[in-house]
């Protein structure tokens, strides 16, 4: 009975695309391997071990792929309607088909679970892998000049990502020598008693590197907010643009920008 | 005991911690310290922690203290070199450290006390002393 269920199952389990066809087959052998030995409820056991390892690999690679829940979970279950159309052709005794059934309910049910506990688990990868490359992103050290480092905060400031961006300007002020940072948040929507903490904290940082920090970009929204906060900034270098902390650090390093001659005035 | 060495450069001394600071060598430099400028009369102490990958509020402190007595001593202290991770420690550990100055390298800190020095005997000079 099991070698037929084997032959028909691949049978009956219709796939038109030849991946779907070869996916179902990699999971249909060792699944009938562990039906052979008898074992209907315990996936745990180890002849399940590459029933599950398969299940894990569908899965995953469709979360990846952005297949839909409903789509992996009827991979799955399909088996079920293929598996109990077999039963039906060769059992004929009602009872027996009953109890066969239940058996192989139980089982699909539970491998059905395993999928989706994979496939969710694969999205959260996806998620996860998402917002680590969007903190990245979002926190770019540039250097506008040499000695001169840019840091443009876009988006709200938390603990975490004030963790990224402290350690990645520390980093880059190490790597290029620089003496002045500018901190820009004209792209940080609201500024909070935490956020301004934030702030502070990054500040200090770079002071103890032996480094100077400029924050640039505050809005009049923001430095209301700051005042009614009560938060002192007193002892912090801010300035209203980029523009002009750029250009109070020029200033600082004893830099001058000035228009080129004149060609008229040269040829003259 | 360990002992760190305390080196004379001209009118500044120069100090390299090359081994995590623990409790009896950081309080050993700190007093050693305070000799050397006293005996040599040093304008500056540049302090080089580099290779100090564990810092505490301890050692924090010790830091601090060493440039609140420097500048009683006439001397100013310069840290230098601090590694990425050892600011941060210290920032949430809340030693913001304020009346150490900081520089990125030994060079960069040698320069800083170059000019502090040269500032100090600018003054000087305009009162009409000599130096």
């Amino acid at each position: 009975m099991k070698q037929q269920l084997k032959d028909e199952g691949l049978r009956s389990d219709l796939m038109s695309n030849d991946n779907l066809r070869r996916e179902s087959e990699e999971l249909l052998k060792p699944i009938l391997e562990a039906i052979r030995k008898g074992n209907f409820t315990d996936i745990n056991a180890s002849e399940y071990d590459k029933v599950n390892e398969v299940l894990a690999g569908i899965s995953l690679s469709r979360a990846a792929n952005g297949f839909s829940p409903r789509e992996t979970a009827y991979f799955v279950l399909s088996l079920k309607e293929a598996f109990i159309a077999i039963l039906e052709k060769n059992i004929t005794d009602a009872k027996d088909l009953y109890t066969e059934v239940n058996k192989i309910n139980k089982l699909i049910d539970t491998l059905t679970l395993v999928t989706f506990e994979t496939f969710i688990k694969g999205r959260e990868e996806v998620i996860l892998r998402q917002t680590s490359e969007i903190s990245e992103i979002s926190t770019p050290v540039i250097q506008v000049w040499s000695g001169i480092l840019a840091l443009p905060i876009i988006g709200t400031l938390d603990s975490a990502r004030t963790q990224v961006v402290m350690e990645s300007l520390l980093l880059k002020i190490v790597e290029t020598e620089s003496t002045i940072a500018i901190l820009d948040i004209s792209g940080v929507p609201a500024v909070d008693s935490l956020v301004a903490q934030h702030l502070i904290k990054t500040v200090a940082a770079t002071r103890l590197m032996g480094a100077e920090c400029i924050i640039s970009g505050i809005r009049p929204e923001i430095a209301q907010t700051i005042v009614h906060l009560g938060i002192d900034l007193s002892n912090i270098n801010t300035k209203a643009s980029l523009a002009h902390a750029l250009r109070s650090a020029f200033s600082q390093l004893k830099l001058e920008v000035r228009k080129s001659a004149d060609f008229n005035k040269l040829s003259a | 005991m360990d002992k760190i060495p305390i080196l004379k450069m001209g009118h500044f001394l120069l100090v390299t911690v090359q081994v995590d600071l623990y409790d009896r060598l950081a309080l050993g430099l700190e007093s050693d310290l305070v000799n050397m400028i006293r005996k040599h009369s040093s304008r500056g102490v540049l302090i080089d922690i580099s290779a100090v990958n564990i810092v505490d509020s301890f050692m924090g402190r010790i830091l601090g203290n060493i440039a609140q007595m420097s500048k009683i001593l006439d001397a100013n202290t310069v840290v230098v070199g601090m590694q990425p991770a050892v600011a941060i420690t210290l920032i949430e550990l809340g030693l913001p450290m304020t009346g150490v100055h900081t520089a990125l390298n030994v060079e960069k800190g040698m320069e800083m006390l170059r000019e502090k020095l040269l500032l100090t005997e600018d003054l000087i000079s305009e009162d009409g002393d000599s130096y």
